[in-house]
């Protein structure tokens, strides 16, 4: 089930990441030799298996419902690239 | 020998009869990265200037019941995905190359509390994705054993750190081996907990169902003493266990007569023969001191590595969806909409080695191969960890090599991705199980340090230290120091 360009390309997009002509080609390469790898794990019969997503034993972990001070605005845009009137500036979402 | 070789326990008694002064630590901690560092390469910020501020502050209270905790006034050093509030963090990578945190780690909270003095954040491999610390956008960091070679990644700079004395201790992460493997390459002690021991808050995160902070230090008592200080449930952590802390130190016995050790032999098969040698030694030193060892099978070992490439890019590729440079972080000069704000800002911020695994990741939970590739390997991961179950019903410990080989030259491996995936192949298992596991320094392979792995049930730290420190107490190898 060997991946192509094309699928590199479509997988970028997705994960919003941006490939010049050699990174399309070199990432092929190595996600194929990666997936082909992971292959292996067809080897074993998982059939009855529960899958771990976790390896304790989780569950909802819940607090009072209690009002607390939040970061000042100042706080929030000390790393913002760009900032304006109390807000993230952004290019036009809407032309 | 410098102030920087004396155990913790030593350092703290000649603070506390006011024969040594703070500032007398973190002086020799920047004079000795001054001489070397520009050649090792393990910090990518130091807080001189915040470091001397609160040595003199701490030095006031020397001799004064406020000076009594065993990590007052001891400079530590941050690998650099851990927050620390107005000291720049920033994961090895361009995208985070001016963020200025604006509250600390959880994990720098209880060093803060515990009045240690941090004295910079430390070099790794970007957004702790690597093997080698080949992959931090700044520089590398050189294994300061042969400065030809790789010190273990992603941790490297904190491992790097402790063996060339250019700290007293420092904490690492560890998702697949990250603190154990440059532990091993570089001669020192490194402990990741049990899942959920250490509050994960404010560490940046790669795969939060693997990702572990742990320490790094010269020898096992001095990780004791830090694991102490950083263990704890954690409410900001919805993934903090809520167990009894034990006392660690004290668990420091010395006594493992009639422990029983499973050594599995898959952990033996196709290592290198001088890395096997030294681990064969050990543990005919822990037999010496009354232990008992056999040969077990952990069968499911070989599939560990692709399950956790699978399972740890599928999260990172979540995690790292936040970074947009919408709201911090490097925003790419462009002047289009705001899809372009994203693709150029994630493309330019990003190294290969992180956008491999985003896209791995992002391919594995696609639509159409999530059952095959992601399910699946959470599946394997049910075997692994039984596997696991299965040897601590019969057996105290599990001890093998930390890694196949030792250290192996910087840009040997950097084209070929699967290889160097394959090299965490003997700490990764660990890590999909969640249980503990240390690695302590046992014996030299042409000069190159190699590592003991001990292996422990979830939450029981205190055998992993236990057994750690009677190996030690009787050899000498952690006590080489490379010369540099």
């Amino acid at each position: 089930m060997g991946i192509q360009v094309q699928d590199v390309e479509h997988v970028a997009k997705l994960a919003r990441l941006k490939l010049n002509d050699e990174e399309r080609e070199m990432f092929t390469g190595q996600l194929n030799a990666i997936l082909q790898y992971a292959e292996k794990l067809n080897e074993l019969d998982t059939e009855n298996v529960e899958p771990t997503t976790h390896v304790l034993p989780l569950s909802n972990v819940m607090r009072e419902d209690q009002v607390h001070e939040s970061l000042s605005q100042e706080q929030v845009f000390r790393n913002a690239p760009d900032e304006e009137d109390g807000q993230f500036k952004v290019p036009a979402v809407l032309e | 020998m410098t102030l920087l070789d004396l155990r913790l326990q030593e350092l703290h008694n000649q603070l506390s009869k006011k024969e040594l002064s703070v500032t007398d630590l973190v002086g020799e901690a920047f004079a000795r990265i001054k001489e070397h560092d520009e050649r090792v390469g393990a910090y990518l910020t130091l807080n001189e200037e915040g470091a001397h501020a609160e040595a003199a502050r701490l030095d006031n209270k020397l001799g004064s019941d406020e000076a009594k905790g065993l990590l007052f006034g001891l400079p530590a050093g941050i690998k650099d995905n851990m927050v620390t509030e107005g000291l720049r963090t920033t994961c090895a990578s361009q995208f985070l190359s001016n963020y200025n945190p604006i509250y600390d780690a959880t994990v720098v909270t209880k060093l803060k509390q515990a009045e240690t003095v941090t004295i910079g954040k430390l070099n790794m491999d970007e957004f702790a994705m690597g093997g080698s610390n080949e992959n931090s956008s700044f520089h590398p960091v050189r294994n300061p054993w042969d400065l030809t070679r790789v010190p273990g990644g992603s941790s490297g700079g904190s491992a790097a750190a402790v063996a060339a004395g250019e700290a007293y201790f420092t904490l690492g992460s560890d998702t697949g081996g990250s603190i154990r493997q440059p532990a091993s390459y570089c001669g020192v002690v490194g402990l990741k907990p049990t899942y959920g021991l250490v509050s994960r808050y404010g560490l940046v995160a790669f795969a939060s169902s693997l990702d572990q902070i742990g320490p790094i230090t010269k020898n096992v008592e001095d990780a004791a003493y830090v694991l102490q200080a950083i263990a704890g449930h954690d409410a900001k952590d919805s993934t903090s266990a809520n167990v009894d802390i034990p006392d660690y130190v004290s668990a420091l016995s010395g006594e493992i007569s009639g422990l029983k050790i499973a050594v599995p032999k898959e952990y033996l098969d196709g290592i290198d023969p001088q890395v096997k040698a030294a681990v064969l030694e050990a543990l005919r030193v822990l037999e010496g001191l009354g232990a008992e060892w056999e040969e077990v099978s952990l069968p499911h070992t070989e599939y560990a590595v692709a399950a956790y490439y699978l399972l740890a890019s599928s999260e990172a590729s979540s995690n790292l969806s936040r970074f947009d440079g919408v709201r911090y972080g490097v925003r790419a000069e462009q002047g289009g909409n705001l899809l372009d704000l994203y693709l150029d800002s994630r493309s330019q911020g990003f190294g290969p080695e992180v956008k491999r695994r985003i896209m791995l990741g992002t391919y594995a939970l696609s639509s159409g191969y999530y059952d095959a590739y992601y399910l699946k390997a959470q599946k394997v991961r049910t075997l692994i960890k039984q596997d696991f179950d299965r040897t601590f019903e019969k057996y105290d410990v599990i001890i093998g090599p930390t890694a196949p080989t030792t250290a192996f030259q910087l840009g040997s491996q950097v084209d070929d991705p699967l290889t160097m995936y394959l090299n965490d192949i003997l700490t990764i298992p660990m890590s999909l199980a969640g249980v503990p596991a240390m690695s302590v320094p046992c014996g030299f392979a042409d000069g190159l340090p190699v590592g003991l792995q001990i292996i422990g049930k979830a939450f029981d730290e205190s055998t992993i230290l236990r057994v750690a420190h009677a190996y030690e107490a009787h050899t000498d190898h952690h006590k080489h120091r490379p010369s540099l």
